[in-house]
């Protein structure tokens, strides 16, 4: 028996280790049907490095109010690299800061700071234009309980605290400023705090049911202070009001990696704003699943979809598991992707939508 | 023991500390303060404040958690590297130089000071030890050995239940919260630590050591070239025991005042280790600086939680233990403090101190 528990076990750690992606056992077919789908292109090679600069695994993507481009990535190490409009490296931020250990996201805000989530320390770390460290919020680990008590895989907890959190993915702004966290893959929760980091509510455990999640992966707000949450394993994202009560579920467009909200942190702009939700071809690039999942919905803020566009893969257009969509200008997206260490520039021709021949 | 610390830590957050309880009586000192005072260049990074202390040209040194800590994969074991760093800079917050690079015994900063000959001194709470850079940056002494490998355990348990303790155990004020106390090679009597948190010395140059957080309760001394002499203490809370030795600092006739953080309370020692008194009434006593004035007095920083956004306060104290007043609250803001784990107060009147989950030194200007 106990023989039996041990094999058991170390069965488990070897599937942790090949596939940590965390609690999302298998992507799932979208179940909507007659989508219509989006032409996109696009654009080829946009991303250019100086020799000797690599990006890694491209976990967040963000663009500021200047065009200016962020990618947060996983290389030798966890880094931040800002590019220009064109595409061109220009700088690097925060490298060898104690908050970066393992990218997850990286949001900009109305003021044009640069947030990012590392699920690695367990931190939020918010830079000022020029790179310095204007807030934190949670905190790393003491190194101590890991020099005595080093950490395995790790495990979900739903500790539910007020400032710190557990391998949080992703944060969101309103008009008001204040923050918005999904929390994550060892909680089941969303955090709200105000401007200068006080915590002002949490919401959610683990389950299914509505204010329930399954590894809150990806937040975003609209105008109105409405907050999505891509709850992933639950299949659906899950829509909160500003005071983090249940308003809504959109159950039909697969395992939601990415959310994003269309027009920018603000400040609020007449344009109309929509909904993109990444199904995403899982990050261990199963052959089999890359016939259905992969592609990015379109949809409006009340959960009609508009369109779909891209399929999992690894050749230009095609999405090698996109972790994050940048959608300040709604026909011009940025995704940043896990598996061919790779951001692309996608433009979608909305005019030109025409009936799906396979859904 | 741990878990009495533990039920201790959280009461004490849950109840908003003693600093709540303490605020009708103890006179608020007005003050200002710089929080935007340290200037790296765009690739330095400030992280965690272990420790900030001035030299007498005014010359600002910082010993940080920033970076990253290494593991790096043996044959056999496991090593880690890396993790802090020491800078410094003038008196106007400029960074001048970084000291120290890739000493070995740099990964988790817990202290700094600086001696009256301008010697720097940096305490690693991981490494546990104790290391004297003298002004030029080269390193003459070290107290303590770095232990060899890491512990590995075993996968974690499953999911649920998970014990708060194991929550609120964090940096900054150390113990408290059921951080795991044993480091292996460490517990030694004589010069190695187990976790030192403090470093100060008398006149005579004698050194005395805050050991610390970790499975040690103690004060050691030794003399001024780094030769045991003695040590006193014990885990408990009779006059003599400690639940935590988190800050040291003497006064001008050579007194010790130790900050026994479980314990809540400051005790005072003459130079051999004879008790002598002890005070409480300033919260969970996490720093501690002592003026040089011809009146000296104490400052204590108090830490309730490890956030550093609920509960805490710095109180001005005569070396009686009567509370003069006190300062600033928890937060991010200007003026409030996040785990001030560390004190400057070479000027009276205008401190220096160094916070962990802000990652930021504040200029504290105090108004007469």
């Amino acid at each position: 028996m106990k023989r039996w528990f041990g094999l058991g076990f170390a069965a488990c750690m070897l599937v942790s280790l090949v596939q940590p992606g965390g609690p999302v056992a298998a992507q799932n077919r979208a179940t909507a049907t007659n989508v219509p789908v989006i032409p996109h292109e696009v654009v080829p090679d946009f991303f250019k490095n100086a020799p000797g600069i690599y990006t890694g695994e491209n976990m967040g993507i963000a663009t500021n109010s200047k065009g200016n481009i962020y990618i947060y990535h996983r290389a030798y190490e966890t880094r931040l690299f800002e590019y220009s409009p064109q595409g061109v490296f220009t700088r690097e931020i925060g490298r060898n800061n104690y908050g970066f250990a393992f990218a997850h996201s990286v949001r900009v805000d109305a003021q044009d700071n640069i947030w990012a989530v590392d699920e690695g320390t367990d931190m939020l770390v918010k830079f000022a234009p020029d790179g310095r460290v204007l807030m934190t919020i949670g905190r790393r680990e003491d190194p101590v309980r890991m020099l005595v008590n080093m950490p395995g895989a790790g495990v979900y907890h739903g500790r539910n605290e007020k400032y710190k959190f557990g391998r949080q993915t992703d944060v969101a702004f309103d008009q008001q400023g204040n923050i918005f966290v999904s929390d994550g893959y060892f909680d089941a929760r969303v955090v709200k705090y105000d401007k200068n980091g006080r915590f002002v509510k949490a919401v959610g455990t683990r389950g299914n049911g509505n204010l329930q999640f399954n590894t809150p992966h990806s937040i975003a707000t609209d105008f109105q202070g409405n907050v999505y949450v891509g709850d992933r394993g639950n299949q659906r994202v899950q829509v909160l009001d500003n005071e983090l009560n249940w308003k809504a579920n959109y159950p039909n467009v697969g395992n939601p990696w990415a959310v994003c909200v269309s027009g920018g942190p603000g400040p609020k702009n007449p344009g109309k704003q929509y909904l993109y939700v990444s199904n995403s071809w899982p990050d261990s690039a199963p052959a089999a699943a890359a016939e259905f999942t992969g592609e990015i919905y379109k949809m409006e803020l009340d959960g009609s979809i508009v369109g779909k566009f891209g399929r999992g893969g690894k050749a230009p257009g095609e999405f090698a598991t996109t972790h994050q969509i940048d959608c300040r200008d709604p026909d011009v997206l940025y995704t940043a992707e896990i598996n061919d260490w790779r951001s692309q520039k996608i433009r979608l021709k909305p005019a030109a939508t025409r009936p799906s021949s396979t859904n | 023991m741990r878990r009495f610390l533990t039920a201790l830590f959280v009461s004490a957050t849950l109840a908003q500390g003693t600093g709540t309880l303490a605020q009708g009586t103890v006179p608020e000192l007005a003050f200002d303060a710089n929080a935007d005072l340290l200037r790296t260049p765009a690739n330095i990074f400030v992280g965690e404040v272990g420790g900030v202390g001035r030299n007498s040209q005014g010359r600002i040194f910082v010993y940080t958690r920033t970076g990253h800590p290494y593991a790096t994969l043996g044959d056999n074991r496991t090593f880690y590297r890396g993790g802090s760093r020491l800078f410094e800079f003038d008196a106007s917050g400029k960074f001048l130089r970084e000291l120290g690079q890739d000493v070995y015994g740099f990964n988790t900063a817990f202290g700094l000071r600086v001696d009256p000959q301008d010697n720097v001194w940096t305490i690693d709470q991981s490494a546990s030890q104790v290391v004297k850079f003298d002004s030029q940056g080269r390193v003459v002494l070290v107290l303590g050995r770095k232990p060899e490998a890491i512990a590995v355990r075993p996968a974690a348990p499953p999911a649920g239940g998970a014990p708060a303790a194991a929550a609120g155990g964090a940096a900054g004020g150390g113990r408290a919260g059921g951080a795991p106390a044993l480091l292996p090679g460490s517990g030694i009597p004589g010069s190695s630590f187990s976790q030192p948190t403090d470093v100060a010395w008398d006149r005579a140059g004698n050194i005395y050591i805050a050991d610390g957080v970790g499975t040690t309760n103690r004060i050691a001394k030794f003399d001024k070239d780094g030769k045991f002499i003695r040590q006193w203490g014990s885990t408990g809370a009779e006059p003599g025991q400690f639940n935590g030795v988190k800050a040291l600092a003497i006064d001008a006739q050579g007194n010790v005042y130790a900050a026994d953080l479980g314990n809540k309370r400051i005790q005072v020692f003459d130079a051999d280790g004879t008790f002598k008194s002890q005070f409480t009434g300033v919260g969970m006593p996490t720093a501690l600086c002592m003026t040089t004035g011809p009146t000296q007095y104490l400052y204590v920083s108090h830490v309730g939680d490890q956030s550093g956004m609920d509960d805490a306060t710095i109180y001005k104290v005569q070396l009686d233990g009567k509370v003069v007043g006190r300062f600033g609250s928890a937060g991010k803001l200007p003026k409030e403090f996040g785990v001030a784990n560390s004190i400057d107060c070479r000027n009276e009147n205008e401190l220096l101190i160094g916070e962990m989950s802000n990652w930021r030194v504040q200029k504290v200007t105090l108004k007469k």
